[in-house]
């Protein structure tokens, strides 16, 4: 991965050292030894998350293994006025986690246990550490799974998931974390314990369930979750169908939704990301496609016969130009392996690649890949498209060498260039990995002042004082004033010898 | 941030002048839910001028209207491309608006497989408590920019700020539907629904009709999904319990008269008598209510329950404590004629274990959006 420093103010370092004695000296007589974490040597692994172009130390790092230690934590930081940085496995690609240099880590990968399953209401309650995946593989003996899949499910926190608001592959069927939530319990930034939602349809009040999900961290601290389980499908079959445009390709997408049909998942790849991963999987793909869609039924045997077939005529009539359907399971894999090893397919091409996350209408999708050419030749840099079509959420991943200070600024430029086009065409610039530290400043694109002051509101009825992941997904009036100015100003751009338009 | 226009202007109006005179703005549609939530008698402030639909793509799956727009024109439109509002927002009226619906925030019978209002919502357009012209969320499925604001509207029945516009998911209408019928005690209606929810089956939609008393009941349940699938499932379903099926039209009819409150069991409430609604949690088995009137009814597989009682303060706390020992809460959904309007409808967040503390911050929320009290009409308290 690409390893880069932020251009921040220098820190005091003396100031610093002061305020970690004094933090240690009071988060120490109510966690274990190795649950406080100060010495650089250990603080190390925490100094970013799976944006590793963005690294910060923090003053100590706090693994709490219950919830009475998590209240205490935040009490205490509450009384010092210690901001604290929630983290859960840290596999975020925004940089939601990245530490404050003068703040906590609060990381909640020790509450790791699934407290309870009940087949009957077909909920599970688990603490904010379990791993997404392992939610399905502990109710799998029953018929059950837990719907949102992230792609780094192996590894990613349900804790983190709701401060996400993770989707998946199969989202566009099954929803997002949002949809698959019942309850979270949660410690506010003063140490109370609250519950948002409930096991009850329509919780009383205002729906604060629901502005939690995807809140970044910034709002209450997850301690536990309830999620909703949902009926394992007997049955799941892909079809992956050839383009020989991309044009073709996104109305086909458009087309099959129109038919009435919601596939279980529905990708996209383009020619350049299908001939990076076909030298990688061997999956057999077309590598004269222009574009790649792969098409999933799920359900009874007698439900994906029938979707398939629905599916394939749509598909015939939208211009593909080549149709396989998995025969068994092994197949369904084996055409789904290119599309979910895209991004160490895009390591094996360059030293670093750099992922977008922005959304557009899906009627948009050949206009967005159109431009993304143009700005390949305009960036003098390479990038491959693989989408989440079925709900337009694009993952363009730029590729460019770390080692590069300047090539790295054109990749920025380039993912900052793809995300202004998406706000444009009516979407937005993230549609499941955040905002964190990396689009803060395209949310003064995405958002005028008064949403912004607004945003800062909601955040202000959770945390008065502003000591939760302060720093992150709402720029400040300044920040926006200061980005406003170097857009438009062209002589200030970096790289003026690029071209612009 | 959307163009401005004459409406919106004098919108606009209203609110900065009941922001300067200190005196809440009641919001209303087409009024066929003003017996809905806490009553008052500020000003209104009618959305019905502003009306239309601004962007309905079929292939997107999502629409976006005024506020204004008549809840019927919106399904008339989604019904010519074969798709619906999948969570049966009720209507309870000829002249219900789409941003009615939202703020009310309520679903049909098929909220137990698809969702609620909220969950629909993709994005809002709103005037704040200051009169700004604010727009969060959008009209894509996946939007993690910024707070989810626009899914703070579904259910805030106006006290947070003025819905202007706003964009929904909508579904293809299932490709094939079969409603069945049959004689089952409530117990086991609650047994049989929650177990068949667990399984790759296409159940969408349950109704229990019976006395709280014990005795078989009638249960009605709805299949909805591919043709195959729903062909497949019915003789399976329908053996275990012995139902047989409705003819279509008999079927679309029940439910919607089960969704507008039509049907047998909701009708002639006492002047003395109070309908109120229990949300509960699956887990929840039989529940018997003191002086209750015999029939009452279930749907989403038992979560949401009808009961129609004495409406004084004692039954409904009650009712309250019941409910809330369960994981659950109750609302005083309709009221005779003889009630104190006064009274409280909803359960408090200080009622329940763990949300008191949430209260503060609804508090701090309605404030940051409304910081005059524009809209602080406590109809949801």
């Amino acid at each position: 991965m690409m390893v880069m420093n932020m251009v921040t103010p220098p820190p005091d370092l003396a100031a610093i050292s002061v305020l970690q004695s004094k933090l240690v000296r009071a988060l120490r007589p109510i966690l274990p030894e190795h649950a406080l974490l100060w010495e650089p040597e250990d603080t190390i692994p925490y100094e970013c998350d799976g944006l590793a172009a963005y690294r910060r130390m923090p003053l100590a790092v706090a693994l709490p293994e219950t919830e009475e230690q998590v209240a205490q934590i935040l009490k205490i930081c509450y009384a010092m006025e210690i901001p604290v940085v929630p983290r859960g496995s840290g596999t975020g690609l925004s940089g939601g986690a990245m530490p404050l240099a003068q703040g906590l880590v609060l990381s909640l990968a020790k509450l790791k246990k699934i407290i309870s399953i009940d087949p009957f209401t077909r909920t599970a309650v688990v603490q904010p550490g379990v791993r997404n995946l392992a939610i399905s593989e502990a109710v799998a003996h029953l018929g059950l799974y837990y719907a949102p899949d992230p792609s780094s499910q192996i590894a990613c926190s349900i804790g983190g998931n709701v401060n996400e608001n993770s989707g998946g592959v199969h989202c566009l069927k099954y929803g997002l974390t949002l949809h698959n939530v019942l309850r979270v319990r949660a410690i506010l930034m003063n140490g109370e314990v609250v519950e948002f939602g409930g096991l009850a349809p329509d919780a009383p009040g205002l729906d604060l369930l629901a502005i939690m999900m995807g809140s970044e961290g910034m709002l209450a601290v997850v301690t536990e979750v309830t999620v909703k389980l949902v009926a394992k499908p007997k049955l799941a079959r892909v079809i992956m169908a050839s383009f020989d445009d991309i044009e073709k390709g996104g109305n086909a997408v458009a087309a099959i939704i129109a038919a009435g049909i919601i596939p279980a998942g529905l990708e996209m790849m383009d020619k350049a990301t299908t001939r990076a991963v076909e030298e990688f999987v061997h999956a057999g793909y077309d590598l004269e496609a222009e574009a790649i869609l792969l098409c999933e039924s799920d359900g009874t045997p007698e439900e994906v016969a029938e979707e398939i077939e629905r599916m394939t005529k749509v598909l015939e009539q939208a211009g593909a130009t080549g149709i396989q359907i998995s025969k068994d399971e092994a197949e369904r894999l084996k055409f789904w392996s290119g599309r979910k090893n895209a991004f160490p397919a895009a390591g094996r091409l360059a030293a670093d690649y750099y992922c977008m996350d922005g959304t557009i209408p899906r009627r948009h999708i050949a206009t967005l890949l159109k431009r993304i050419q143009g700005m390949e030749k305009k960036y003098g840099l390479g990038c491959l498209n693989v989408f989440h079509a079925g709900d337009g959420n694009m993952h363009p991943l730029i590729l460019f060498n770390g080692a590069d200070q300047e090539e790295w600024h054109r990749a920025e430029e380039f993912g900052t260039e793809i995300l202004e086009a998406c706000v444009e065409l009516g979407g937005t610039i993230t549609g499941e990995h955040g905002v964190g530290i990396e689009k803060i400043n395209s949310m003064c694109v995405q958002f005028g002042e008064g949403e912004r002051e607004s945003f800062w509101g909601v955040k202000s009825a959770f945390d008065p004082e502003k000591l939760l992941n302060p720093d992150k997904a709402i720029p400040t009036l300044s920040r926006c004033a200061e980005y406003g100015r170097m857009r438009i100003s062209g002589g200030q751009l970096p790289h003026p010898e690029l071209e612009r338009f | 941030m959307g163009h401005s226009n004459p409406q919106i202007d004098s919108f606009r109006e209203q609110i900065l002048s009941a922001a300067k005179n200190k005196t809440p703005l009641s919001i209303e549609g087409g009024g066929t839910k003003s017996w809905y939530g806490n009553p008052n008698n500020y000003a209104k402030l009618n959305t019905c001028s502003y009306s239309g639909i601004l962007e309905y793509q079929p292939e997107e799956l999502v629409i976006t209207a005024c506020a204004g727009t008549p809840l019927k024109e919106i399904e008339a439109a989604l019904k010519e491309k074969n798709q619906v509002l999948a969570f049966e927002p009720p209507h309870f009226g000829e002249n219900a608006t789409f941003g009615g619906a939202i703020a009310a925030g309520l679903a049909g019978p098929g909220r137990i497989t698809v969702g609620n209002f909220r969950d629909f919502v993709l994005g809002a357009r709103i005037l704040d408590g200051k009169g700004q012209d604010l727009s969060f969320g959008g009209k894509v499925m996946k939007n993690v920019a910024g707070y989810d604001v626009s899914r703070l509207l579904p259910g805030s029945l106006g006290t947070l700020a003025l819905l202007l516009e706003a964009s929904v998911k909508v579904l293809p209408k299932p490709a094939a539907t079969a409603s069945l019928r049959c004689q089952i005690s409530q117990e086991k209606a609650l047994k049989v629904l929650n177990e068949w929810a667990g399984q790759p089956l296409p159940l969408s939609a349950s109704c229990w009709i019976g006395s709280d008393k014990g005795g078989d009941g009638e249960l009605t349940f709805r299949l909805a999904g591919a043709v195959a699938a729903v062909k497949a499932a019915m003789p399976l379903m329908s053996s275990l319990v012995n139902a047989t099926e409705l003819n279509s039209e008999a079927a679309e009819d029940f439910w919607n008269d089960l969704r507008e409150q039509k049907i047998a069991a909701f009708s002639h409430l006492g002047i003395d008598q109070t309908l109120y609604r229990l949300a509960l949690p699956a887990a929840c088995g039989p529940i018997s209510i003191p002086g209750a009137s015999d029939e009452i009814v279930l749907e989403w597989h038992g979560q949401q329950r009808w009961i129609k009682a004495s409406g004084d303060e004692a039954t409904f706390q009650t009712i309250k404590a019941l409910a809330t020992s369960h994981g659950g809460h109750a609302t005083r959904f309709r009221q005779g004629t003889n009630i104190d309007p006064s009274h409280q409808r909803f359960t408090l967040l200080s009622e329940q274990a763990h949300s008191k503390a949430l209260e503060a911050v609804q508090e701090r929320l309605r404030s940051a959006f409304d910081p005059a009290g524009v809209f602080a009409t406590k109809r949801l308290p």
